[in-house]
């Protein structure tokens, strides 16, 4: 078996191929080729595993279920926006028609208020990843900055790092849960507390590789470009700005996909965990369900989520392509 | 008369975790305006720690440099380098590389105008004004370390200080550099101190060769002045008399002299100085 899987890869079956075609089109056919037969290969297993497994909420989803599903839980999605239409349209007619017998009346507007569906949990998520995210890049890159850029800095904020480093955000779930119940009171609030909940926890969890990256990145900075720093005399911010940064974009952006990769994982958790709106949360109430198409629901769910953290990773990568000078960033 | 540049009575000692290195000892030149010097030695010797303290990115343990009786203290661009490895920074391109170079010391008294004019103007004395735009990855390693010669050029430096800056180029891209340097120094005649370990372009392209003893505590051994006319013809010298005893006045230096005296196992660190010396001979 591993032979026949190793034979396949290296290419040692597709001799005929490539006598007939030239190289850059058989290439590309086995950049397509193989991964579909990765891709179907895997189906298969998967169906007929499926099939061999019971559970007292009936069979272990396969992927017709799952098919089956995706189409549902659209159309659920569908539905609800037509209500809320419908639901806005009746109050702005019952309004106007207030208003029309007595043009005193100040017109009273509700929000709807249905139940959230899986198209909406998955907006949820991405963005609470991304603005968690963002606002951890906004902190740990100036950070790591000025700790790869001073030493006694980076003495003095070393061991806090390599203590919180280890600790799973989660663990500091029910901490900033209640910080956050205790110091985020409006009448009238923004943002959910629940989202600023999942925000901070995201943020939590990405700011250490960042820091740890982009502070290394800038500590190993080559010394033949201080040298022409210092040999031009560059001010200190300008020295950061046209060598430090530059230099360190390579090293920011692994850090950054690192955290992402991790953030994404660790919100759906805490999702679950504090029944914050989410992925995490769809998951978690259809569990708690257990009605007869759960299962297929939540399968559905993973494999969305798995889609959604490598969309997110591509996109990070594209987005290093671009803005990094550094080409020769691994795709994988 | 005067000179332009004092490295006077230079000691420098390295702490190292063994204890104290002394690299340099008791080095001491004087260089007038204009002049071009070579410092030659065997690799190791202290070559770069003389070129560092004077661009003052060392200071020296002892004595001090004076660019015109002034004492360098640290790094500026009134003694642009020439690193060995071009040092170009790779995110910008041949352009902004120098661009970033003449921002910095003509702030004040240019004009964008004149700034974009005197950046194209130093990359056509380098022969590079054809690709100008194209970032370090995309050019050769002679291109390379001819961005890094305009970059140095443009900041207008009294003294220009080169590390070896074709060592890493293949013989017919050296001697091209090599040419392309001559030309230079015809038009503007500046003052330079370069590091090479190759004879003939010491020989070649040096008013003066400042021959280095070896370490560690190297000095200056033996200074020789080379009084061929100038311009100097690479085929036309090869016949040259005086151009072959000025040549083997260097190799007598190198390999009788200053012969490095290897144990039988040495170190890797030994071993890659004789690859460094062969390729002279
Ligand atoms: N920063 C440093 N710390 C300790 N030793 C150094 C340092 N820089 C150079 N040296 C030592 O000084 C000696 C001369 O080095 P260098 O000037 O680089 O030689 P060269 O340029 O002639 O090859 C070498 O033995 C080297 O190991
Ligand atoms: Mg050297």
């Amino acid at each position: 078996m591993p032979n026949l899987v190793s034979d396949f890869t290296t290419g040692r079956y597709d001799v005929g191929f490539q006598t007939k075609m030239p190289p850059a089109i058989s290439a590309f056919l086995r950049a397509l080729i193989l991964p579909m037969l990765g891709v179907l290969v895997f189906t298969l297993l998967w169906s007929f595993s499926a099939s061999k497994i019971d559970t007292s909420l009936g069979k272990f989803p396969g992927p017709g279920a799952v098919a089956e599903q995706v189409v549902n839980l659209y159309n659920e999605h569908q539905a609800s926006r037509e209500k809320e239409l419908a639901f806005y349209e009746r109050q702005e007619q019952r309004n106007a028609a207030r208003i029309a017998k007595d043009p005193t009346y100040i017109p009273k507007t509700r929000t709807f208020t249905g139940k959230e569906t899986f198209v909406d949990q998955i907006g949820t998520s991405l963005m609470t990843v991304l603005s968690g995210f963002i606002l951890a890049a906004i902190i740990a890159i100036p950070l790591g900055i000025a700790i790869g850029l001073s030493k006694s800095l980076n003495t003095a904020i070393n061991p806090i790092i390599q203590i919180f480093k280890p600790v799973s955000p989660l663990a500091w779930l029910p901490l900033v849960t209640m910080v956050v119940s205790a110091l985020y009171v409006s009448s009238d609030p923004m943002f959910a507390k629940s989202y600023i909940v999942s925000l901070i926890t995201v943020t939590l969890c990405c700011l250490w590789p960042m820091v740890m990256n982009t502070s290394v990145g800038v500590a190993s900075l080559n010394s033949d470009w201080t040298n022409v720093s210092r040999v031009l005399r560059l001010p200190t911010l300008t020295h950061i700005r046209k060598i430090v940064l530059p230099a360190s974009v390579p090293a920011i952006f692994t850090g950054m996909r690192l955290s992402l990769g991790i953030a994404w994982m660790v919100l759906i958790a805490a999702e679950m965990l504090a029944q914050n709106p989410g992925l995490g949360k769809f998951v978690w109430d259809e569990f708690q369900n257990g009605s007869s198409s759960s299962l297929s629901r939540i399968m559905t769910a993973v494999l969305v989520i798995g889609l959604i953290g490598f969309m997110l990773d591509r996109s990070m990568l594209l987005l290093q392509r671009w803005l990094s000078w550094d080409k020769s960033t691994q795709v994988r | 008369m005067e000179p332009l540049l004092n490295i006077s009575k230079i000691d420098m000692v390295f702490p190292t975790p063994k204890g104290d290195f002394t690299a340099l000892k008791d080095v001491d030149l004087q260089i007038q305006k204009g002049e071009f010097i070579s410092l030659i030695g065997h690799s190791g010797c202290g070559k770069s720690t003389v070129l560092n303290v004077v661009a003052g990115l060392y200071n020296p343990t002892q004595g001090g440099v004076l660019l015109n009786d002034r004492e360098v203290l640290e790094p500026g661009p009134e003694r642009a380098v020439v690193f060995q490895n071009h040092s170009l920074l790779p995110w910008l391109t041949a352009y902004q590389n120098v661009e970033l170079a003449v921002d910095q010391v003509f702030a004040k008294n240019k004009s964008p105008a004149e700034k974009k004019e005197w950046i194209e103007y130093n990359l056509k004395l380098v022969h590079m004004d054809h690709a100008m735009h194209k970032r370090p990855d995309e050019i050769s390693g002679g291109m390379k370390q001819r961005v890094g010669i305009a970059r140095a050029l443009a900041m207008q430096p009294e003294v220009l200080l080169m590390d070896e800056p074709f060592g890493a180029l293949d013989a017919l891209t050296r001697a091209h550099m090599q040419d392309s340097l001559m030309e230079i120094q015809e038009e503007l005649n500046n003052t330079v101190i370069m590091i090479t370990h190759d004879v003939d372009e010491a020989v070649l392209l040096s008013d003066r060769i400042v021959m280095m003893t070896n370490g560690p505590a190297a000095t200056v051994g033996e200074i020789l002045h080379v009084d061929l006319p100038r311009p100097r013809e690479r085929l036309a010298l090869a016949a040259d008399p005086q151009y072959n005893h000025y040549r083997s006045e260097v190799l007598t230096f190198l390999y009788e002299k200053q012969r490095k005296v290897e144990p039988i196992s040495t170190k890797t660190k030994d071993s890659a100085i004789k690859t460094d010396v062969k390729s002279t001979a």
